[in-house]
């Protein structure tokens, strides 16, 4: 026990004397969550809105008003004819025009339909769907209403929307569990095979084999410090998100931290397999950067819902560790989910340590022979 | 009669198809330097990666102070000393953290880690730099130390894989000096070398080729035998044969 002590101190010493290790142990984190909830923001606030009212009438009048103040907008400027259009948007700065027809109030009322139309700029697809969605649900509310009692009692089916979990939603609160989950497997996988292959690299692995440790004891030593700091960085980006964005943890505490730990566990697991196959730092660094990082953003279902993906994809979806890792997090922080709800996700992490060390093993004995 | 610390019987490495050790018979002695030469890919690096208990015979029997290689090889490791090719401290390690590790690898207490380090760092007249970081040593300091630092749990044996290499010629004189001091104190040292005037430093020299021991001797009996005048010739007439068989 004590050899091994002497082993982790030493492996900590290893990572405080580095900066570049520390930066990306401690910097990385804390500057992605920052990046990804502050500046990837999909929620729309102040979007660019004109105008081109041909009826400037009290109704559309109204309804104008009701679009600004919905906080999501800003108008932009009032339009005086369908060539302006083209304009505004080439511009930039106007991101939809909502256009009222000749007589608008007059129709409404007498006729009991009139239409807007809402011209989005879809260079920017995202955006221009965000915005006709806000759009169509502020004149549907403005239907109900004005428009209704107006043009009289007609039967019809309302749908009334909430969202449960997250009533605003905020879309950061998809981005901090999926940076966690991002940053953990990143952290784990890329530090422990770097600092694995740093030792095949320099012959210290040898000196070390040669000694009375046992290679168990090595490599636990090794990635004993990443686990405990992982675990504090953990720590860390909950309280940030916490205190930045307002992210309530709604389940269980221990239940999120002891399921964050077997998703450390399992991403240390991985780095010693990477490890295990790569040669040199550099092809250590490569496999997890190149290996992880994109199929964690984008396969994992961390942007792009997993159900959205054609049926390859989805099959290769699910040798993903961290998509796994997402439903748990997002469960417990979210929605506030139990055990039960999870327990699948965490049989499947739990299977894939296991087979991560199984094949970790074999690959270390043929090294050794 | 001596002791004999390392005793090697039809030891036969495959990998595969391939023989890296083809039925190999030595024994080395107690306070010896036993040079293990060859050329590269001769199968050097397989056996003593097999006398360090890193790897096991496939056949044969290899006693390492007296433990047999393969099923003991905890207590090989425990008894041996290993100073490897490449360079086998930290680099951003200071000195004494060094010791400290390696001391505490190898089981010994926290007095006598203090009192060993003193001991070293005397030797090389370096006691006040003990807090200085591996990384900011001359390279010939550092093999120094790296071989001090080996034998920090006092082995029985030593196994040293080039040693030297890319060393000036006056800290390789500095460093045989130091094999030459440990040898007298009755600690067996098994070196493996590309220079030869090294290998005329050895009590007695193998030489190795295509995975079996061409010739083992004392330098001066081999030189006779070879009719050559120095080891290097030696070295080249036993390792040229297997060249002109890849050429033809």
């Amino acid at each position: 026990m004590k050899k091994f002590l002497g082993f982790v101190k030493k492996e900590f010493l290893h990572i405080f004397r580095d900066t570049r290790t520390l930066v990306i142990l401690f910097g990385m984190p804390v500057a992605q969550i920052l990046i990804f909830g502050y500046v990837i923001n999909t929620d729309i606030k102040n979007a660019g809105i004109a105008f081109l009212d041909m009826s400037h009438d009290e109704i559309s009048q109204k309804l104008s008003d009701k679009i600004i103040s919905s906080g999501f907008f800003v108008k932009t400027e009032d339009l005086a004819s369908y060539d302006d259009i083209d304009r505004t948007l080439k511009r930039g700065k106007t991101k939809a025009v909502v256009v009222f027809e000749n007589n608008f109030g007059k129709k409404l009322t007498g006729e009991g339909r009139a239409s807007v139309s809402i011209i989005a700029d879809g260079s920017e697809p995202n955006t221009a769907t965000l915005i006709t969605n806000y759009t169509t649900a502020i004149i549907n509310d403005f239907n109900m209403q004005v428009a209704a009692p107006a043009a009289g009692p007609a039967a019809r089916v309302i749908p009334e929307v909430r969202m449960f979990y997250n009533p605003a939603l905020k879309s950061y609160y998809m981005f901090v569990p999926g940076v966690i989950t991002l940053i953990l497997i990143l952290i784990c996988a890329l530090m422990t095979s770097v600092t694995i292959t740093r030792e095949k690299e320099f012959g210290t692995m040898e000196a070390l084999l040669v000694s009375p440790l046992k290679p168990l004891h090595i490599i636990l030593g090794k990635v004993t410090p990443y686990f405990i700091l992982s675990f504090i960085n953990v720590l860390v980006i909950l309280a940030l998100s916490w205190i930045v964005f307002k992210i309530p943890i709604r389940g269980s505490l221990p239940l999120l931290l002891a399921a964050t730990m077997l998703y450390i566990a399992m991403s240390l697991t991985l780095g010693i397999l990477i490890s295990t196959v790569s040669s040199s730092m550099q092809q250590a660094i490569f496999i997890s950067l190149i290996g992880l990082m994109l199929p964690t953003i984008l396969l994992s279902g961390f942007i792009i819902p997993i159900e959205n993906m054609p049926v390859a994809y989805q099959w290769f979806s699910s040798i993903i560790p961290p998509r796994y890792f997402i439903v748990i997090i997002k469960n417990i922080m979210i929605k506030g989910a139990g055990f039960s709800y999870i327990w699948k996700e965490t049989l499947v992490l739990t299977a894939m340590t296991v087979f991560f060390v199984i094949v970790s093993v074999r690959n270390f004995k043929t090294r050794l022979e | 009669m001596r002791k004999k610390v390392i005793e090697v019987r039809n030891l036969v490495k495959k990998f595969g198809n391939f023989t890296a050790n083809d039925n190999l018979n030595f024994d080395v002695y107690e306070g010896e330097i036993f040079g293990f030469l060859g050329s590269n890919g001769a199968g050097k690096t397989t056996a003593i990666r097999i006398l360090s208990g890193l790897s096991a015979p496939t056949s044969g029997q290899a006693l390492v102070a007296g433990f047999k290689a393969g099923t003991q090889a905890e207590q090989i490791k425990k008894n041996i000393g290993y100073m490897c090719q490449k360079f086998s401290l930290y680099e951003d390690l200071t000195i004494k953290e060094n010791i400290t590790l390696y001391g505490g690898i190898y089981g010994l207490t926290g007095v006598q880690i203090t009192e060993r380090r003193k001991k070293l760092l005397e030797k090389l007249n370096f006691c006040e730099y003990e807090n200085k970081l591996i990384a900011s040593l001359p390279l010939g300091l550092r093999q120094k130390l790296s071989f001090l630092i080996a034998m920090l749990h006092e082995p029985g044996i030593i196994f040293l894989d080039e040693p030297t290499g890319g060393v000036d010629p006056i800290t390789r004189r500095q460093f045989w000096e130091m094999i030459y001091e440990t040898a007298a104190l009755g600690i067996t040292i098994f070196v493996t070398t590309h220079y030869m005037d090294e290998a005329e430093y050895c009590d007695r020299v193998s030489i190795m080729n295509e995975g079996r021991i061409e010739a083992l001797d004392t330098p001066g009996n081999l030189k006779q035998k070879y009719n050559a005048g120095s080891i290097e010739e030696v070295f080249i007439k036993i390792a040229r044969p297997a060249k002109n068989t890849i050429a033809v």
